[in-house]
């Protein structure tokens, strides 16, 4: 039998637990992100309009430069300040 | 990686002499053994037959090689001055003087050879010297033990965990780990970095891993941890390098001694295949981003096309020219050994076979380098020329200084808005048109990094294109290569 070390960070756990799926939007706190490429606000302030007529707050909220992750502060105010956060990668 | 001498077995206090009967010069100085206990207590330690050279109280059989191992015993025989348990005087083989010297006696071994080297001590013999270091300080290393099932092919289970970029890995068995551990004097524990895009703290231990898996010599080490640290930096910006559409990858240039020491290609074929530090470190990187920072292709890495390079890149600069060495460049000593890490794609060939003068040959560089990227992207992106021995030479015979070419290229590379603005000539991208009527630099200050390279025939220069330079994009970072 072989044994090898694991190669990874080891901190992925085997599952993960989803937050409970919102079954309405309606009167809930919506963070959006916006990653600062450019015209995504274009993007998003359709999607805050739609998401308003759902009956939901909309947060905004900009990353410094789209290249970098978010800094941590942004991070832990989005988590504290949303009841669910749309998360996407677009280019 | 040193070994831990709190956890060492003390040996007996005095004269202490560790032999194996497989060993001719072992035999012969059995008499002067004997006569060593008699005359000044001498303990022998011995490594495979527990009564040699006596069936005796005196005799100590280090049948686990722990006493050996620990006490970092190559030779046997080796004699030793103890003191508190570690030896503080050593003499390996037999040398009549030597063993005179330590043992504070005369007349020792009358009749014999004056000297006789010694053989291969059991503990660093090949076929056990893995495994003991695993017995004694395997303990040492924290990664999760993953057991392969008996059925299972190693080298597919490398594969089938998500641990490979597509080509085979080493399996990171302890043995293998703790050797690789052997190339630097850092501690297995001590981190090295925060890897991204998950942002892992990422130790030693985790470096050497993925160097094995990579292929690399222990000695290839303190490269792969030089540019761990260098592209988990701020300024190289390793995250947006992985996550951008672009197909820019860490392009590693090795200046200074180690470059030679460990056998690094500077020359003929130095961007290819064929030598082992140059396709095996810039690999180790790539794999401690993929395996410890998670960033692997469909994930945060969204590259248009990728490139070979992002397999790994890393070449030394040849630096037997009359120019400073890049590193130099960049302000380190040629007596350092540093790594500079560039974000780039894949090298393209200039081809200039007719230029004999260095104002022709520059004129030509300049117009290819206009092109990196797009010949209408200006100032955003920075790139790196390789320039070839041959091209070399032609400012060498002229008398140019690096500073003279830099300067007389910039001055070339200076275009005229106008032509590129946008929706000149058909073409919607461009210069604004406030940039109208003015000069604009291609590259900024520092924006092209100039390295030597290559083999010796070819009129030949290569140009690595890089990505979005400075606070939004990477800037290049140069790390010093430390034991």
């Amino acid at each position: 039998m072989t044994i090898v070390l694991d190669p990874t960070s080891e901190q992925a756990p085997a599952a993960r637990e989803r937050a409970t799926r919102p079954e309405s939007l309606a009167g809930l706190t919506v963070g959006l992100l916006d990653i600062s490429k450019p015209r995504g606000n274009v993007f998003l302030d359709r999607v805050s309009e739609r998401l308003t007529g759902l009956g939901a707050t909309v947060n905004r909220y900009t990353k410094p430069t789209f290249t970098k992750p978010a800094p941590v502060d942004l991070r832990h105010e989005i988590a504290t300040e949303c009841d669910a956060v749309i998360e996407a990668l677009a280019d | 990686m040193s070994r831990d001498p709190s956890s060492a077995p003390p040996l007996p206090d005095g004269l202490v002499a560790v032999v194996k009967r497989d060993c001719p010069t072992c035999e012969l100085v059995a008499p002067v053994l004997a006569d060593l206990h008699e005359r000044a207590g001498l303990t022998v330690v011995t490594q495979d037959d527990a009564s040699f050279p006596a069936d005796a109280d005196w005799v100590h059989h280090d049948a686990d090689l722990a006493l050996s191992w620990h006490h970092d015993i190559e030779t046997v025989p080796t004699l030793l001055r103890v003191s508190r348990g570690v030896g503080e005087q050593r003499t390996v083989g037999w040398s009549r003087s030597e063993w005179e010297q330590i043992s504070e006696l005369d007349g020792l071994g009358e009749g014999l050879p004056d000297w006789r080297p010694g053989c291969g001590s059991l503990s660093v013999d090949p076929a056990h010297a893995g495994e003991l270091a695993v017995r004694f300080s395997g303990s040492r290393l924290h990664s999760r033990r993953v057991e392969l099932a008996s059925m299972e092919d190693e080298w597919e289970a490398m594969w089938d965990r998500g641990w490979s970029d597509g080509l085979p890995v080493v399996p990171p068995t302890e043995a293998r780990v703790l050797r690789m551990l052997e190339g630097t004097t850092r501690d297995p524990s001590e981190v090295a970095a925060v890897v991204p895009p998950s942002l892992v703290e990422c130790s030693v231990e985790k470096v050497a891993v993925n160097a094995v898996m990579a292929g690399c010599e222990p000695d290839h080490l303190p490269v792969v941890i030089a540019a761990v640290e260098a592209v988990c930096t701020d300024e190289f910006n390793m995250h947006g390098v992985l996550a951008t559409t672009m197909s820019v990858g860490p392009v590693l240039v090795v200046n200074g001694p180690v470059a030679r020491r460990i056998g690094m290609n500077s020359g003929l074929n130095s961007l290819g295949q064929g030598n082992r530090a140059n396709s095996t470190i810039g690999r180790a990187l790539q794999l401690v981003v993929r395996n410890v920072g998670g960033g692997r292709p469909g994930g945060v890495d969204r590259a248009t096309f990728g490139s070979p390079a992002k397999v790994g890149f890393c070449f030394a600069e040849d630096e037997a020219s009359p120019w400073a060495s890049l590193a130099e460049s960049r302000g380190w000593h040629a007596d350092q050994s540093t790594v500079t890490v560039f974000a780039g794609e894949s090298p393209r060939i200039f081809a200039d076979e007719r230029s004999r003068t260095p104002d022709s040959l520059t004129r030509h560089l300049a117009q290819a380098l206009q092109s990196t990227v797009s010949p209408r992207m200006m100032l955003g992106m920075d790139a790196m020329l390789v320039l070839s021995p041959e091209h070399m030479a032609r400012y060498a015979d002229a008398g140019w200084s690096r500073d003279r070419f830099m300067d007389e290229l910039s001055a070339e590379l200076l275009c005229d808005a106008d032509e590129l603005l946008a929706g000149v000539r058909g073409v919607a991208a461009g210069l604004p048109p406030a940039s109208a009527g003015q000069k604009v630099p291609k590259f900024r200050p520092g924006g092209l990094l100039v390295v030597h390279a290559g083999g010796a025939a070819g009129l030949f220069s290569a140009i690595i294109g890089g990505w979005a330079n400075g606070p939004k994009g990477s800037d290049p970072v140069t790390r010093e290569i430390t034991p």
